[in-house]
């Protein structure tokens, strides 16, 4: 047996020192935060052992309060508790009005963008998820001692387009996160369960949530995994089987219209009595309302007989993604459950017997997701430097622009794996055209008005030329994260245009940037003493990045490049302790970051070469 | 021929797909922006591009009709962007009865069985077309060339034939 071994007191025992970092769950109903302690990932409590935090933000007079607390608020102060604004992220005005008409909230636009009228004022989704965020990650800090946090892995559903992995990106930016990556729930939920080690084969993911339901097909070879396919239903989930039950039971009260109280009344009890039939055969539900008490039993079979045909809906969704995923069912290795309704029995029995093979249920199905995405987090902050996990994602949606006629060109179908760069080549459609404006869309559709529009942009000075004449290039990039940026040229004249894509009902980068100063109830110069700091942290990661890859590649250098290197090093490491604003220190980062861009540029090509020549890079 | 030397495979229409995604996944692992997650943002920058272009090098190579017009190409012979069209009225002439006979399948007793005949039967030019091909692409003369240039123009009408097939399959899913 190894012995253990123990630090000097006052010395790190390892080489490179642990970084915290914590993966969260931003779900619609509840968010969680997990982080990896002692090799073991595990999900983070309140100061009342809670784990799961209520995604619901209540505006007051005096302050914000998330979580339990706002919960309560729900229904006494409807208009001024956001609940599950993860619905709204990504989306306009007219989306939302048009997609659920019962809202108790005012909604008002203000330069593009969408808001919640409340009491504090006009507040966006971004903003409310990122109180969301403050609030998990003030519970990390708390359980870290206060100690500050390196990076997070934030999960999205599969399916999050553009506009909405966008917004969780700056929502988390808002609270001051610094993210590692975007990561899909089923891939942190395979992840969780440690599929990634050893096993091949194709991985199911079921994730019937509170309103959602996603089901995703992934493929793991060699320690990678691949997203093969994605569906579900957005407006499906364990609140649609409660209000089965609220139907069962108003026909047995013989009652046609609840008022609201009575309705929440059915609503609660349903939900308790669906869950109680996870464990009973058979449930007494006695409702009190209006001078009335009635008590109707529930049994298994009769619920079952009631949540086949929504059962039934996912299987249909199953197997769409197996067929998308170009697979079929005898080759799906392992079937993960996530999200609370899959504790339902007959939702565990039917995909069972679907996928033909017991579903993996041995995790906290509430909790997995954030596990995963805490153990994501782990590696990518760089605590387990010899990992030879990778995930690879694919795009959820196809990309493409807006042609003549309204009618959408592919540049990038669904399902390509990310990061990606890919172009196309218009022309103009009328003689002497000197601008084009290049509309970016998501979707499957054909027709632009069955599409999502990202943004807007236009190319201007477009030499004038015989219609079709024109060269126009448009370039499509998605990084690691599945956000866009595009790009267009005239090829015969140069002339450019790029934009990252930022919907047009999200916030550009000077929005967040103000709201994030906004939000800081510091005066100016503790302001500036922050972003000071900041400066110093990123200055100290660059230069121990720099020194770790000169440590491995040297001989990659000439003698003088080397010299030139370290003299730049040198000059931040000096500026680190003296520089008096965050700009001044920004720029030499900046600078040592393009002196050693070469270097970087014949390390990437030099290990290329060498995982293809099969020797390891420590090896040589 | 960059994409195959990326790789580090023979330049061959015949590829050897097991190969190819072995060294795909090699090169991923160690270029993936995951693994820059915590380095400079210049590193990340250029992991991002690296691996967009690995990305993009396996989407053509594996892609049957994508690796031809990609050697045709590196060998002189460029149609991705053409608009050309195929003169060869025998061949046409037999896409338009398959046309045909694959908008009939949806309305048939056992459209199932219609499906698989038909898949079989696209299996079959498929198959013969990637014979044509294999002979006449390795060559240097340009008419060979020219003439590999019409077999993948015809392979494009059975692969766009498949992609229309697989439409009919889903819309009777979703019934």
């Amino acid at each position: 047996m190894a012995l253990l071994q123990i630090a000097e007191p006052g010395q790190s025992a390892a080489p490179h020192q642990h970084k915290l970092a914590i993966g969260i769950d931003l779900g619609t109903t509840n968010s969680l935060v997990a982080t990896v302690l002692s090799g073991e990932a595990k999900t983070l409590a309140d100061q009342n052992n809670q784990v799961m935090l209520p995604s619901v933000v209540h505006y007051t007079q005096n302050g914000i309060e998330v979580g339990a607390n706002a919960f309560k608020n729900a229904a006494l102060d409807a208009e001024n508790t956001l609940v599950s604004v993860k619905r709204f992220l990504g989306k306009s005005k007219a989306d939302i009005e048009s997609e659920y008409t019962q809202l108790p909230y005012k909604l008002s636009e203000q330069n593009g963008i969408f808001n919640i009228e409340t009491c504090q004022g006009p507040i966006n989704p971004i903003q409310a998820s990122s109180e969301i965020l403050k609030t998990l990650k003030k519970r990390a800090q708390d359980s870290f001692g206060g100690d500050d946090i390196t990076g997070a892995v934030i999960t999205v559903p599969a399916h999050f387009d553009d506009a909405q992995r966008q917004g969780t990106k700056d929502a988390a930016e808002l609270a001051g996160l610094n993210v590692l990556r975007l990561l899909n729930e089923p891939t942190a939920a395979a992840v969780a369960y440690g599929l990634d080690s050893g096993q091949e084969g194709i991985i199911a993911v079921y994730d019937l949530g509170g309103g959602t339901f996603d089901i995703s097909i992934l493929r793991l070879s060699q320690g990678v995994f691949e997203v093969l396919a994605t569906g579900g239903d957005a407006s499906l989930g364990g609140d649609d089987f409660d209000a089965l039950l609220v139907e069962y039971f108003k026909q047995k009260t013989a009652q046609n219209e609840l008022d609201s109280p009575s309705l929440r009344l059915f609503m609660s009890k349903a939900k308790a009595c669906k869950e109680a039939l996870s464990e009973y055969k058979k449930v007494n539900v006695i409702l009190e309302f209006a001078d009335q008490s009635h008590t109707v039993e529930v049994t298994k079979e009769l619920f079952n007989e009631l949540a086949a045909p929504f059962v039934k809906k996912t299987l249909r969704a199953c197997r769409r993604a197996v067929k998308d995923a170009g697979i079929t069912n005898e080759e799906v290795l392992e079937v993960v459950m996530v999200g609370g309704s899959t504790r339902m029995p007959i939702v565990r029995d039917q995909v069972g017997l679907f996928f033909e093979k017991r579903p993996l249920t041995s995790i906290d199905p509430d909790q997995v997701v954030a596990i995963g995405a805490a153990i994501q987090a782990n590696i990518l902050v760089g605590n387990k430097p010899d990992s030879d996990m990778l995930l690879l994602d694919v795009l959820p949606l196809s990309l493409g622009l807006e042609t003549m006629g309204g009618l959408v060109e592919k540049i990038i179908p669904r399902n390509t794996t990310i990061p990606v760069a890919r172009a196309q080549e218009f022309t103009t459609f009328k003689d002497g055209q000197t601008g084009m404006v290049l509309s970016v869309l998501q979707g499957e559709r054909e027709l632009v008005d069955d599409c999502r529009a990202l943004a807007k942009f236009s190319l201007k000075g477009i030499p004038p030329m015989a219609a079709g004449a024109a060269h126009i290039l448009v370039t499509f990039k998605v990084d690691a994260d599945g956000l866009l940026s595009v790009s267009a040229m005239e090829k015969s004249s140069g002339v450019q245009a790029e934009i990252q894509v930022k919907p047009s009902f999200g916030l550009s980068d000077d929005q967040v940037s103000q709201m994030l100063k906004d939000s800081m109830n510091f005066a100016k110069e503790d302001m500036q003493a922050r972003m000071l700091k900041e400066q110093q942290v990123e200055a100290l990661r660059v230069i121990e990045a720099i020194n770790a890859s000169l440590v491995e590649a040297k001989n990659l250098l000439t003698e003088s490049e080397l010299t030139t290197l370290e003299v730049e090093i040198d000059k931040l490491i000096q500026l680190r302790e003296t520089a008096t604003t965050p700009e001044q220190l920004k720029t030499a980062i900046t600078e040592l970051d393009n002196a050693s861009s070469d270097f970087a540029a014949r390390r990437m090509d030099d290990s290329i070469k060498k995982a293809l020549t099969g020797q390891s890079v420590d090896q040589v | 021929m960059k994409y195959f030397e990326l790789f580090s495979l023979p330049i061959n229409f015949n590829i050897d797909l097991a190969l190819l995604n072995q060294a795909y996944l090699r090169l991923q692992k160690t270029v993936h922006p995951d693994k820059f997650a915590h380095k400079s943002s210049k590193e990340q920058l250029l992991a991002v591009q690296k691996s967009a272009e690995i990305n993009d090098a396996l989407h053509v190579l594996k892609h049957p009709l994508k690796r031809a017009e990609y050697i045709l190409a590196e060998r002189g012979v460029d149609i991705r962007a053409e608009q050309q069209t195929l003169q060869d009225p025998m061949f046409l002439m037999q896409q338009m009865e398959l046309r045909e006979e694959l908008e009939d399948i949806s309305s048939a007793s056992d459209p199932e069985d219609e499906i698989e005949a038909f898949e079989k039967k696209i299996q079959m030019l498929e198959k013969d077309f990637h014979q044509q091909l294999t002979a006449l692409i390795d060559q240097t003369e340009l008419v060979q060339l020219e003439r590999a240039a019409d077999v993948v123009r015809k392979l494009k009408f059975i692969y766009k034939l498949r992609d229309e097939l697989e439409r009919v399959e889903d819309s009777l899913l979703d019934d």
